[in-house]
């Protein structure tokens, strides 16, 4: 376009709307960046530091052991571990029930199989807030309150993967299972050495999908989990939050490290979460 | 050799071309198969998805504080809602949350057109705005909570650099909503940004050939080319917005804890504090279900209204 603009004054008004065009967007990303600064500089200040105003973004003496201390005043380390074990799990199992289901939907025939599909789709429409309690009461039943288990199971189940997959899976030549079938191969073969390979780019969105929202979920596990050891982070920081009221830089420095381990997944895998949320509006959970 | 035939024999290929009376016979393993493979998955949304919506129904109807068995009630728990003036702040409160949260779409549109520009650092600057959608409520809203600290916040500080003497924000009744819907712009405001981007990259650059033959001006291209063409991905991501916000829980529960009084109490959180607070099994189910109508009826409605506005190409 540019290449063609041979008139000075267009020329001008081109810059110009340029500079105005990256004001805005550099105003924006101030906006949405100023909070993780403010985090991070809170986090490193003394108790009085922190309370000073103007406020200094700088810390004059970097409280590094702020770190090290909300290790010891809380169970932070068992947190974070309760939440690694819980987004881990979850996230594996997801995949595979979910990349199962939507093989068994996507390629293989069987009486029933549009209607069962239909009850999936069917659940979806029931928003999660919905089954909280009879959840709740499930979990109480079993006993399972204050364990992984009530935590990771209902996530596993979501619907909402064997639809992915499903749509991705139909997508896939009908050629490629043919060979395998003449090989005599089972279909649990055909489904895990040559369809689930074939599935990794949907499998890695998903399951970052996935990681995200276990990670990043609060009101399941705040009503699953009393106990503070079994807390994963997010219910942790809530609890922590009621203890240390107003030792801001105490409670900066825990979300920071909470942040931490999702801002690197995402900073790795950027292109598999603006693929997914560009393709189907993934969102976490 | 003799290992490749043999299983050519076994194969369901093999064995329909050679004796069709078996086809049925694979037919049936096949769907065998199948419901085998579908068992693990079929038996968890049972037990944790369909079970619990019906039960969701069921225990609308009764009375339980999980000390004693559970009683009938009939349709009281109805009634009760009908008539508890929390449960209509909540709804209200809902609403205005909502409602306030709508508009943030256009500055997620207006970065989104922007970002569609060639520009230089896009990539840059797309990462940046959706750093805060993947960030966990219950850190962030910390920091937010932080942030608008009536007298040591960085918000009415800088407040305070234009001559603005900022309000008490969260502890203020009038301002703890307002502020609670502008975090949720900034935490909002990058996803819908990269779902409307894609839509934006979807638009056949034909179109704004022509516009441009036709002597169309940027504004004119934007609202009869870019805008018509864009309502397919405005619609969903309104949609999910509404029904996302609708639930809105976790930043109530740290920034406000539902209050000043019941300023920004919710209705999900109205029926956490139900359920898990007082115990009123019966009746907070009946917040569920409340919950669920509203969200329905609303989805139904736009469902209904976007063929009045939604161009579909």
């Amino acid at each position: 376009m540019s290449a063609r603009v041979k008139d000075p004054y267009q020329r001008v008004s081109q810059a110009l709307n340029r500079t105005l065009l990256h004001l805005i967007l550099v105003g924006g990303a101030v906006t949405m960046v100023m909070p993780f600064v403010w985090m991070l500089s809170s986090s490193l200040k003394t108790n009085l530091e922190v309370f000073h105003i103007p406020p200094t973004f700088i810390p004059t003496v970097p409280q590094w052991h702020n770190y090290v201390d909300i290790f010891k005043v809380v169970p932070y380390g068992r947190w974070f571990l309760n939440s690694v074990i819980i987004a881990v799990t979850q996230t594996v199992l997801y995949l595979f029930v979910a990349s199962l289901a939507g093989f068994t939907f996507a390629r293989m025939r069987f009486p029933g199989r549009e209607a069962i599909f239909t009850l999936y789709l069917a659940t979806l429409m029931v928003p999660g807030q919905v089954t909280l309690i009879p959840k709740f009461l499930l979990m109480k039943q079993l006993h399972l309150i204050n364990t992984y288990a009530a935590v990771i199971l209902p996530g596993i189940f979501n619907a909402y993967g064997v639809f992915l997959l499903r749509q991705f899976l139909m997508t896939l030549p009908d050629s490629l299972e043919e060979a395998a079938i003449l090989d005599g191969a089972s279909y649990f073969r055909i489904y895990w050495n040559i369809i689930l390979p074939l599935a990794g780019p949907a499998l890695a969105t998903l399951g970052l999908f996935g990681f995200m929202g276990a990670w990043n979920d609060f009101l399941w596990p705040l009503i699953v989990i009393n106990s503070d050891h079994m807390k994963p982070l997010s219910v942790g920081l809530a609890s922590f939050h009621g203890l240390y009221e107003t030792n801001w830089p105490y409670l900066m420095a825990a979300s920071t490290v909470a942040l931490v381990p999702i801002i690197l997944i995402f900073t790795a895998a950027q292109k598999y979460f603006v693929q997914g949320i560009a393709l189907t509006g993934l969102k976490e959970g | 050799m003799g290992k490749g035939l043999s299983t050519l024999r076994r194969s369901s290929l093999w064995q329909k071309l050679k004796w069709p009376t078996l086809g049925k016979g694979t037919e049936r393993s096949q769907a065998l198969w199948a419901y085998t493979f579908l068992s693990l998955s079929v038996l968890g949304l049972f037990i944790f998805t369909i079970l619990p919506i019906i039960a969701a129904f069921g225990l609308s109807f009764v009375n339980w504080t999980l000390l004693s068995p559970p009683k009938w009630a009939g349709l009281s728990n109805f009634q009760r809602l009908l008539n508890d003036k929390y449960f209509w702040n909540a709804l209200k409160n809902t609403f205005y949350y909502v409602i306030g949260v709508m508009p943030g779409i256009a500055i997620s549109l207006l970065l989104a057109v922007i970002l569609n520009q060639k520009l230089r650092f896009t990539t840059l600057y797309r990462t940046l705005y959706y750093l805060p959608t993947i960030t966990m409520w219950t850190a962030i809203a910390l920091v937010w909570r932080w942030l608008y600290s009536p007298q040591y916040g960085l918000v009415n500080w800088a407040l305070g650099l234009i001559g603005i003497h900022g309000p008490a924000w969260l502890s203020d009744p009038h301002w703890a909503m307002p502020a609670q819907i502008f975090t949720s712009w900034w935490k909002g405001a990058g996803y819908n940004m990269v779902i409307l981007l894609a839509g934006l990259q979807g638009i056949p650059q034909i179109y704004y050939e022509a516009a441009s033959i036709d002597g169309a001006n940027w504004w004119q291209r934007f609202r009869h080319v870019t805008l018509p063409l864009l309502t397919p991905t405005i619609y969903f991501v309104v949609v999910m917005t509404f029904i996302g916000s609708f639930g809105v829980f976790a930043q109530i529960y740290i920034m406000t804890e539902g209050g000043p009084g019941q300023a920004t109490t919710t209705i999900i959180y109205y029926l956490y504090n139900n359920a898990f607070k007082y115990f009123e099994i019966g009746y907070a189910d009946v917040l569920a279900i409340a919950f669920f109508v509203i969200v329905f009826t609303f989805t139904v409605i736009q469902t209904q209204l976007q063929k009045r506005w939604v161009h579909y190409t």
